[in-house]
């Protein structure tokens, strides 16, 4: 069964339309990237799935249940939304002991979860004098209190260093390889390449792709071949549809197998001829830059 | 239900504002009280009577109000300042189960602190006027009725903070209707005025501290309006908060 399924979610903010029209599904045993530019909808997205906000048009179900009919939610679904939005003057023990107990989950575990996530020895610290690396450790302790199916993570390596994201993004890999459903935001691309196996992409609100991260460089761009010869020109003639540059040609829709054959029949000489890869990077560039809600 | 008790009393007795709140109770209440009955003591003709020291000892309760308000406020108001708010919905997305926790916990952590209070504060009075006689029927119900009093304004201070969401403006609303709009709406004018007066929040609320009446109202009747006016806020803010996105 689907862990989220969204149906023609919509929500609105005043005059500002958040989410519209999303449809999509995140299944089990995989993470699940959800893309987008900055205000493309996904934190609002997020707290929809989770029964904070509620949608404006369409609905989204958990476990085939809204949200709110969960009973115990957090040993069904864990979430990281905003590290920060903690009561500073509780300790890191205090702070997971009151989520634990008010879904019955053992005091033992939060000393678990704790040592976890590697902050054990700052239990009994205020966490308001947390920094920003251990308050999202903290988060992260307190979405894995009741051992989940399904986790939800909203741009869950935003300011942390090399280490920290490292770190996180293997936990997501981890608990994505035990058949959880992590399903996590950002609107890095590049972040995203090295973790998800599967991208839902979204701007303005609006769902953009929701493929498989090799469906979606596909997609989006080609690649292209590049081509020097010190006879560029007449390659360029024989090859037709090419792009010629000063020093090389750019040749999209024809293989390298295809030109070079062509070339060698010709008897052109050849400097280089290489099939470049689009980048997931430009890819996702490409799709989103119609839909960018600020642009420099 | 119970897990959501348990939750929320380890949210309250794990942040320094509950304790300095419930400090500032007691210390306004017996401090009052001490000060309030040695200054009557000393200006007063011949012998203090029993009843009437029991209400002077029972003074502090009008500004102890306000600590309990405050404490009322940020219960609440205090997840939606840090953004808690959303971790305690995801942990109880049932909204009213949420606030029905924070309604039980608060209350009986303010009955037991107001009752401890308040009997501390009779029994300062009581050492300062060495009044001649008693009654124990009398001291029980005043102590009882002034810690029902400051927990019914702790309450409204709650469903004020559920309300307003925020804690400054919820505060500033808090002070006004209990400590600073009552004595203003005596000076309407007419007998629809005095109505408008005598059932005005702690106008009404505060008579089960002195067991006294006004007009139409005795004690229990005037502390019933008062829950009226701490019922009602409650009632805004529950609606409010079942409807508003977190
Ligand atoms: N509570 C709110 N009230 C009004 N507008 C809101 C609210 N929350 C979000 N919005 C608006 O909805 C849009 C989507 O915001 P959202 O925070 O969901 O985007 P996002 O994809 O999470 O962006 P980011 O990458 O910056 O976190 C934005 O235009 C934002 O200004
Ligand atoms: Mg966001």
């Amino acid at each position: 069964m689907t862990a989220i399924r969204a149906t023609n979610l919509s929500k609105r903010y005043g005059k500002t339309m958040a989410v519209t029209d999303l449809s999509f599904d995140v299944d089990p045993g995989r993470v699940t990237g959800f893309l987008g530019p900055n205000g493309a909808g996904k934190s609002t997205t997020m707290r929809m799935v989770l029964g904070l906000d509620h949608p404006s048009g369409g609905s989204v179900l958990v476990d085939g249940k809204p949200y709110q009919e969960l009973r115990h939610p957090l040993r069904k679904v864990g979430a990281l939304l905003d590290a920060k939005a903690v009561h500073g003057g509780r300790s890191a023990r205090n702070h997971l002991l009151a989520i634990a107990q008010s879904n019955g989950i053992p005091a033992a575990r939060v000393e678990e979860v704790l040592e976890l996530v590697g902050l054990g020895n700052v239990a009994g610290r205020r966490v308001g004098g947390f920094s920003l690396g251990m308050s999202q450790r903290l988060g992260i302790a307190a979405a894995l209190l009741g051992d989940p199916e399904i986790l939800l993570f909203d741009e869950p390596v935003n300011g942390l260093d090399p280490d920290g994201i490292l770190w996180i993004r293997t936990l997501m890999r981890g608990l994505a390889a035990e058949g959880r459903t992590v399903f996590v935001s950002s609107h890095l691309m590049s972040e995203m390449s090295q973790t998800a196996d599967h991208l839902i992409v979204i701007g303005k609100g609006r769902l953009i792709a929701d493929t498989s991260v090799p469906e979606f460089i596909g997609r989006s761009s080609q690649g292209y071949v590049l081509v020097r010869s010190p006879r560029l020109a007449e390659v360029a003639e024989l090859v037709k549809v090419g792009e010629l540059h000063t020093d090389h040609l750019r040749v999209t829709g024809v293989s390298p197998l295809e030109i070079g054959t062509m070339t060698a029949r010709a008897g052109l000489p050849l400097e280089e001829l290489t099939f470049v890869k689009p980048s997931l990077e430009a890819a996702y560039m490409e799709l989103t830059k119609d839909s960018l809600e600020y642009t420099s | 239900m119970t897990d959501v008790l348990r939750s929320e009393w380890t949210k309250i007795r794990s942040v320094r504002s509950t304790l300095w709140t419930l400090a500032t109770t007691v210390v306004l209440m017996l401090g009052v009280s001490a000060l309030l009955s040695a200054s009557v003591r000393s200006t007063a003709d011949g012998p203090v009577p029993g009843e009437q020291a029991v209400i002077v000892s029972l003074q502090g309760a009008s500004l102890a109000a306000l600590a309990m308000a405050a404490l009322g406020v940020l219960v609440i108001s205090s997840e939606y300042r840090t953004g808690a708010i959303r971790t305690s919905l995801m942990a109880v997305p049932r909204r009213m189960s949420l606030l029905t926790g924070k309604i039980v916990v608060f209350t009986a952590v303010s009955l037991v602190v107001c009752l401890l209070a308040s009997a501390g504060a009779i029994g300062v009075g009581l050492a300062i006027f060495q009044p001649a006689s008693v009654e124990a029927g009398e001291v029980v119900r005043s102590a009882l009725g002034s810690s029902l009093y400051l927990t019914a304004c702790g309450l409204f201070g709650l469903g004020l903070g559920t309300l307003i969401r925020h804690t400054p403006g919820a505060i500033v609303s808090a002070i006004a209707l209990i400590l600073v709009l009552p004595p203003l709406t005596t000076q309407l004018p007419g007998e629809w005025g005095r109505t408008v007066s005598e059932h005005f929040t702690t106008n009404a609320g505060a008579l089960i501290v002195s067991g006294q009446s006004t007009g139409s109202l005795g004690p229990w009747s005037g502390f019933a309006v008062y829950l009226v006016w701490v019922a009602a806020a409650m009632l805004a803010g529950a609606v409010l908060m079942r409807r508003r996105d977190a």
